[in-house]
């Protein structure tokens, strides 16, 4: 399938020149192209912020929702209709700031989504405040002696909660993104990828340069389905991983675990209203 | 002493949370019904899992009746502060039973009679019994059948094994040897008419009528976060899966809640949450998310007394106003009221209907003690539950905003059709995307308040007019406080009276000014301090009512406390 067909002709982009999100947008309509999901069938959900507005520049279904309510949303998208691709695209601001909760329990609930998460260190939208990951002594209009709070680690957090998908990526090599964003979408299962992304105008420390140089891609001897392993990696931070920390594909999802899927597969929004079943109850309620 | 009751009968069984009056009000509600009699139950308890005060009013008698009365004719005392928990409702004609150590301290001048319970219980093995001796008892002053009550036992301990319901049986049968000396002794005799009829009506209360309404709207899922009184509603829901295709998810907080549901409606199922006043307020971002998205959601708040954790476990009518004016913004709304276990249901539907013509939040205004009181009722209208299909095919130029006459653009879910379906909650163009072009602004809020409200105003539920329309006095009420009035009413017989019961809060019936301009003199119920549905009629159609009544204190109104004050109103006019 050629990436062209999720291009939107004429979206007035609202990222600044050189933001990390273009190659993101790219990178994700390519992995989607290759994967041959339609735009028909594919839901792109999102909250507030730079990376919220995603889905307004791919072809595609889009609920764009709440600041930090991606999820909910999302979860419920796939449960009514699990025939749906279901991806999720939030900011460190939107998915681990106002939304932290969402995040934590869906981690536990663990629907069949992917949820992209661009992670630029910094709130771009609202012009420079410190995000959950901004780095420590990280200087901003609202943090002016500098952030102290420590930072939010979603793969740990995610890892600790076993996950069934977590990954890490970086925007500036598309290649290895794109690959780690199909292996996401197919996963069965949650599955969290964390996307390293510089923004070129409000965090003059993480920089392109910055990522680059403070990356890199874990080991081939790393053994994706050790969960102490993957925890132990995850905790690094003098140079941070890039790739899959972590796949526990055994998990059932929670639309497998739901009793209305139990025999009938079909999505339950097609499903016939059966009026006799409310006469059965109705009558129940004269007996004993 | 001794009472003979012939028409109307009141019994009040209290104790402490964890001894079992649920069981006690369960036993007796069928054993009534069963017996032929119209029955009606309310309860009022403490938030607390075990210990201090609950009570549970069980009214019997050979007319309909739907509401809750201060008077007390038997006390039933499980616990030794039964009866200072409810002294101002006891008169010198309230006969009390209970068992010797919860009467001794009992002030002189109580009509006490006591009985012999727990002794009876330790003989079939343990006070745990004491409860159905205790149904037993009341069940034989009420002249019900020894195989009735079995019957009931049987229904209701099945599941705990043969051995349990046999001795169950055996209490029971106690019970109606203490009933049946109680009975000779004089000190009490209960007489009613009975109609054998009622035995094949239905029995339900306030939260399954709201659930079957529910159903037959056809609703497929439902995400929410317990909380008191909402959360009986959220247990039945979530019973229902298997049956109705439901999807019911108890969400991390009310905000996932509320934002998995319009992710739902987006994705083709009807949905709904239940919530209270709290957690409701918690919600109020995403009601505007069901505005600006045009994304139905069905929310039914259970009120109770506030603000914030308030009286977790008592009634009001509070949050009429945060139900009116949640969310940010401007954008349709619908508010219902059921003040009877009928309009539960029909109302319940309905929202889901209108919720998805519509595309918008609707909502249904419940309380505590709607949600939990139980009476008989003929049926429910099944006949009537028909379910339009509003969801389209889409094709490819699909524009999930495209400019309507009447607001409303036909709406399309993901997957059905060759369409893209784009719901933002930033403003957004006929498409779906964001935009701040101002003129597609203003037209966006025209479609979403001023074009649907037009019509959804022309669709409002009229107010039920009960008594002649030819008043002098109309008696004014909301939701849940519909038996209670309409008792009163009947208790006056005063045909200068009549009583104007709203269901539907929002829109109000465009006649709405016009029948309350025909009173001489008009007087409304609510329970809350500050006149809440009074000051939104009075914002919507001008109309300032004479009197108002209001209730605060997290107790639902009697009818006396009803009775006496519309005397008192006639009396000075």
């Amino acid at each position: 399938m050629d990436a062209k067909v999720f291009d939107m002709e004429g979206a007035d982009v609202a990222w600044c020149p050189g933001c990390g999100n273009f190659s993101i947008l790219q990178t994700l309509k390519n992995a989607l192209a290759e994967l041959e999901i339609k735009p028909q069938e594919l839901v792109l959900v999102s909250g507030i912020g730079q990376a919220g507005k995603l889905p307004h520049y791919l072809k595609s279904n889009v609920f764009n929702g709440l600041h930090g309510r991606s999820l909910p949303p999302a979860v419920a998208i796939k449960a009514v209709n699990p025939e749906l691709t279901v991806i999720d695209v939030s900011g460190d601001g939107c998915m681990y700031g106002e939304g932290g909760n969402h995040f934590i329990h869906n981690i536990r609930r663990n629907p069949d989504i992917t949820n992209l998460v661009h992670n630029n260190m910094v709130y771009g939208l609202t012009k420079g405040q410190a995000s959950p990951t901004s780095r420590s002594h990280f200087k901003t209009n609202l943090q002016v002696e500098g952030v102290f709070l420590e930072p939010f680690n979603p793969l740990s957090v995610a890892i600790s909660l076993n996950a069934s998908f977590v990954a890490r990526a970086f925007s500036g090599d598309m290649e290895q993104t794109k690959e780690i964003i199909k292996k996401a979408i197919k996963h069965k299962g949650y599955a969290i990828v964390d996307i390293f992304q510089p923004c070129v105008t409000f965090n003059k420390i993480n920089t392109f340069q910055w990522f680059r140089e403070n990356t890199y891609y874990l080991e081939d001897s790393h053994d994706p389905y050790d969960i102490n392993q993957a925890f132990k990696k995850s905790m690094e931070t003098d140079k941070f991983p890039l790739g899959i920390f972590y796949m526990n594909p055994s998990k059932k999802t929670f639309e497998e675990n739901l009793a209305v899927y139990a025999g009938d597969k079909s999505p339950i929004y097609q499903r016939e209203f059966d009026l006799n079943k409310l006469k059965a109850l109705m009558e129940s309620k004269r007996r004993i | 002493m001794s009472g003979i009751y012939s028409k109307d009968f009141s019994i009040v069984i209290c104790g402490e949370a964890g001894q079992g009056i649920q069981t006690v009000e369960s036993i007796l509600i069928q054993a009534i019904k069963m017996g032929g009699y119209h029955v009606f139950s309310s309860k009022e308890y403490m938030s607390r899992v075990r210990g201090g005060e609950n009570s549970t009013e069980i009214r019997i008698s050979s007319k309909r009746i739907t509401a809750y009365v201060d008077r007390i004719d038997l006390l039933l005392a499980l616990s030794e502060g039964a009866v200072d928990h409810l002294k101002q409702r006891i008169s010198s004609e309230t006969l009390i039973l209970g068992d010797n150590q919860h009467l001794n301290s009992v002030l002189e001048g109580y009509n006490t009679l006591k009985i012999p319970l727990l002794a009876r219980a330790q003989q079939l093995g343990g006070p745990i019994f004491s409860n159905v001796i205790a149904a037993g008892v009341i069940s034989k002053i009420l002249n019900i059948p020894l195989g009735v009550f079995e019957d009931i036992i049987r229904g209701m301990f099945l599941r705990k094994g043969e051995n349990i319901v046999k001795k169950d049986i055996e209490a029971g049968k106690k019970g109606y040897e203490i009933g049946e000396e109680l009975i000779q002794s004089g000190r009490i005799k209960v007489q009613l008419e009975r109609d054998p009829k009622i035995t094949d009506e239905l029995l339900l209360n306030g939260t399954e009528a709201v659930g079957m309404g529910c159903l037959a709207g056809n609703c497929k899922f439902m995400s929410s976060y317990p909380m008191t009184p909402s959360t009986p509603l959220q247990m039945f829901m979530a019973g229902k899966g298997e049956d109705f295709n439901l999807i019911f998810e108890q969400a991390e907080d009310e905000i996932a809640a509320i934002n998995m549901s319009i992710g739902a409606f987006y994705a083709g199922a009807r949905s709904m949450v239940a919530t209270s006043g709290s957690g409701f307020a918690l919600m109020g971002e995403a009601v505007g998310l069901s505005g600006i998205t045009e994304t139905p959601v069905v929310v039914y708040v259970g009120q109770r007394p506030g603000p914030a954790v308030g009286l977790p476990t008592r009634t009001s009518q509070e949050d009429l106003n945060l139900t009116l004016y949640s969310g940010p913004g401007e954008f349709a709304r619908i508010i219902f009221a059921p003040g009877k276990l009928e309009d539960a249901f029909k109302l319940a539907h309905a929202a889901f209907n209108l919720a998805d013509k519509y595309q918008i939040p609707v909502f249904i205004l419940s309380d505590q003690y709607f949600a939990e009181c139980y009476y008989n009722l003929p049926s429910l209208d099944l006949d009537g539950v028909k379910n339009e299909d509003y969801i389209i095919k889409t094709s490819k130029d699909y524009k999930r905003y495209q400019f309507t006459e009447g607001g409303v653009s036909p709406r399309g879910i993901p997957g059905f059709g060759e369409g893209l379906v784009v719901a933002d909650a930033d403003e957004h163009d006929e498409e779906g995307h964001i935009t701040e072009n101002l003129q597609i602004r203003a037209k966006m809020v025209d479609k979403r308040i001023r074009r649907k409200m037009e019509t959804i105003r022309r669709e409002a539920i009229s107010p039920e007019l009960i008594g002649s329309d030819d008043y002098d006095v109309l008696v004014i009420g909301w939701g849940s406080t519909y038996g209670t009035l309409k008792e009163a009413l009947n208790n006056l017989d005063d045909n200068r009276i009549s009583f104007l019961h709203f269901k539907q809060l929002y829109p109000l019936d465009p006649d709405t000014q016009s029948i309350l301009k025909k009173a001489f003199k008009t007087i409304i119920f609510e329970n809350n301090a500050t006149a809440q549905f009074a000051n939104l009629i009075k914002l919507e159609t001008g109309f300032e009512i004479d009197k108002k009544v209001l209730k605060y204190d997290g107790m639902p109104f009697s009818v006396e406390e009803v009775t006496k004050t519309l005397e008192k109103f006639m009396g000075e006019l």
